[in-house]
């Protein structure tokens, strides 16, 4: 047996085949594999808080928001590149999260959920009020960027999308090459607890408050991170976008992907991308109805979601492989 | 004075509105520690069930308590087949089985029945009643009225009839009242049929002015969350009073207070969650829960 799991070789294959996804797939598919990416950012950030450290949040789509509108306003306004928008996007949300978070401390479970619920709601009106900064209803209109000349001078020349593409799988292994550290020791650990149970956490010495606010900030830095990359790779931000849908479907994501699985991520985000493309040729209103079905089945059957099935799966193949090897 | 009279009227008639909605949060929640986010959508579809029955050809009124039956019966089986299978599972479960409920509702609506706006009738006069100098809708009157006649059934069916003390002996201690043989889980299921149907009423009191569309009772849900947080999760009197109280403030606000206006709407109700929710967690009639460890 090789000192390496099989998901390294796993990963390693996928980040492989997502290299060479560019040259494969038309400028329209790719681009969806760029929304795909994004998502699975906004959907760990969110699986922090809510698969990790157990508080439900129905209301991430606001810090999607922000950080989508922190890019937009920053490139517009200001005219600053848009690689730039996103650490700034970043550091605005998590600033953000972490002073939601911090009233949020007070509130238990189902009380968060409510809050969260109504800020979903509250946040394409108040997007349309502050007019001045944020174009109103009407939005902003960006450009999208070109790849830089660098790419062309290798003799590598890399339309938009498929500039952004790779761009967006930068991001994208940059901040779960951050999050796995960080969910796989010590602060992880803390989470899960004060996710299971707090009272023991504390008497454990860990700082609840602090893990609790902070957890909150950096969960809203990365669906930050992904709403400055989606105003970039779409190149439109519009209220109306960031509704309560959205909010759902980023909780949808996360409990179909996995709760508490950083792979999760991925899946959730291949479900929340594809499947309302194939449910459309049924009915206009078929995507939701599907998403809501599967979101009560999983609950039910499969509670850790495609994560939790693939890690069962495998397990299974590995007892029943070492049992047939003994007789 | 004579727009304040107005607009507190009108208030008290949206206030009775959230009253109701806010009144089947509560009574679930008291019954099973669940807040159901489906609430406002369970409501919704009840109005297009009654719009159906309108369409139909069927009179007002008999429409309106065909609806209300068919949204008890609805609740009861919701809770038999979908919320009982997590009965007893984590909050998260639960909170996302009602995400999932509000989701189906939502877009089987906009299936069926398309997403444009439908005009919905109001069984009361067209013209406005006087008092002196001071002009009330009829349908804000007539609105409260109802609203105030179910309230108050609801409230001798619990204080007098054998069924509703074994509902409220099932929600404060079930396991006692299994003891006595009490089938607590129907109890639940009754009270999620009593809430379907508070919803209906508040659903088809509101349609008129609202006008009926898939997205209706989301705005309704959020104030009908405000008001039973403002009284109390654990109140019944609580989210009556609260509901009122919002109403009321909602609509003095929107008049009184330039930069809100409409278009801020949820945000105020945003803003009054969390600030009660942080000033005062247990509401203004709530007991505050002391948990065992």
């Amino acid at each position: 047996m090789s000192a390496r799991k099989p998901s390294f070789y796993v990963m390693v294959a996928a980040v492989t085949i997502a290299c060479a996804l560019p040259f494969l797939l038309s400028n329209f598919r790719l681009f969806q594999f760029t929304q795909v990416y994004i998502y699975a950012i906004a959907l760990l950030g969110l699986n922090m808080l809510t698969g990790y450290n157990g508080q439900i949040s129905l209301g991430h789509g606001a810090f999607f928001a922000i950080g989508a509108y922190v890019a937009a306003i920053m490139m517009d306004r200001w005219e600053i590149g848009y690689m730039w928008t996103i650490p700034v996007a970043a550091v605005v949300c998590l600033i953000a999260g972490f002073l939601f978070g911090l009233p949020a401390l007070r509130l238990e479970g189902l009380y968060l959920a409510l809050a969260t619920f109504s800020l979903a709601l509250a946040v394409p009106q108040i997007l349309k009020y502050f007019e001045h900064w944020t174009g109103g209803s009407q939005g902003i209109v960006l450009t999208k960027p070109e790849a830089p000349a660098f790419f062309t001078g290798i003799g590598l020349p890399l339309n938009p999308d498929q500039w952004l593409y790779y761009f967006t799988l930068a991001v994208l292994l940059l901040l779960f090459w951050l999050a796995v550290n960080l969910l796989r020791g010590r602060v992880g650990r803390a989470l899960i607890s004060i996710r299971d149970n707090h009272i023991a956490a504390q008497a454990t010495g860990i700082d609840t408050a602090l893990y609790k606010s902070l957890t909150f900030g950096v969960s809203a830095a990365y669906t930050g991170v992904a709403g400055a990359l989606s105003a970039v790779a779409i190149a439109y931000v519009a209220p109306d976008s960031f509704n309560l849908t959205l909010s759902i479907n980023l909780l949808i994501g996360v409990v179909i992907g996995g709760l508490a699985s950083v792979s999760g991520a991925i899946y959730g985000a291949l479900f929340i991308q594809f499947v309302p493309n194939w449910a459309q040729d049924m009915s206009k209103a078929a995507p939701g109805a599907i998403f809501g079905v599967f979101l009560i089945v999983f609950i039910y059957f499969m509670p850790f979601g495609i994560a939790g099935g693939l890690q069962r799966l495998w397990a299974w193949w590995l007892r029943r492989r070492r049992g047939s090897s003994n007789t | 004075m004579d727009i304040f009279l107005q607009q507190v009227v009108s208030g008290l008639a949206s206030g009775s509105i959230y009253a109701a909605l806010a009144l089947a949060l509560v009574m679930i929640y008291e019954a099973t520690d669940v807040v159901n986010f489906a609430q406002g959508e369970m409501a919704m579809f009840a109005t297009y069930i009654c719009w159906s029955l309108l369409d139909a050809g069927m009179p007002y009124w008999g429409a309106f308590f065909a609806t209300l039956a068919i949204a008890f019966v609805g609740g009861v089986l919701i809770e038999r087949t979908i919320i009982r299978p997590v009965e007893n599972a984590p909050i998260l479960a639960i909170v996302i089985v009602t995400i999932g409920l509000l989701v189906i509702f939502n877009s089987v609506a906009n299936w069926i029945y398309t997403g444009t706006q439908k005009p919905f009738p109001s069984p009361f006069p067209k013209e406005p009643i006087k008092f002196g100098e001071i002009v009330f809708g009829a349908h804000d009157l007539g609105q409260i009225g109802v609203t105030l006649v179910v309230l108050l059934c609801i409230f001798l069916f619990f204080r007098f009839t054998p069924l509703g003390l074994a509902m409220r002996a099932a929600a404060q201690n079930p396991v006692s009242s299994r003891l006595v043989g009490i089938r607590v889980g129907w109890m639940l299921a009754l009270g999620w049929g009593l809430a379907a149907l508070f919803g209906a009423v508040a659903g088809i009191m509101v349609a008129p002015n609202l006008f009926l569309d898939p997205n209706m009772m989301l705005g309704v849900q959020i104030y009908a969350f405000a008001a039973a947080t403002l009284g109390g999760f654990t109140s019944p009197v609580g989210a009556v009073v609260g509901g009122l109280i919002v109403g009321v403030v909602e609509n003095l606000v929107g008049t009184y207070v330039g930069f809100i206006g409409t278009e801020l709407k949820f945000t105020v109700a945003l803003a009054l969650i969390i600030v009660v929710l942080v000033v005062k967690p247990s509401g203004l009639f709530g007991r505050s829960v002391v948990k065992r460890v």
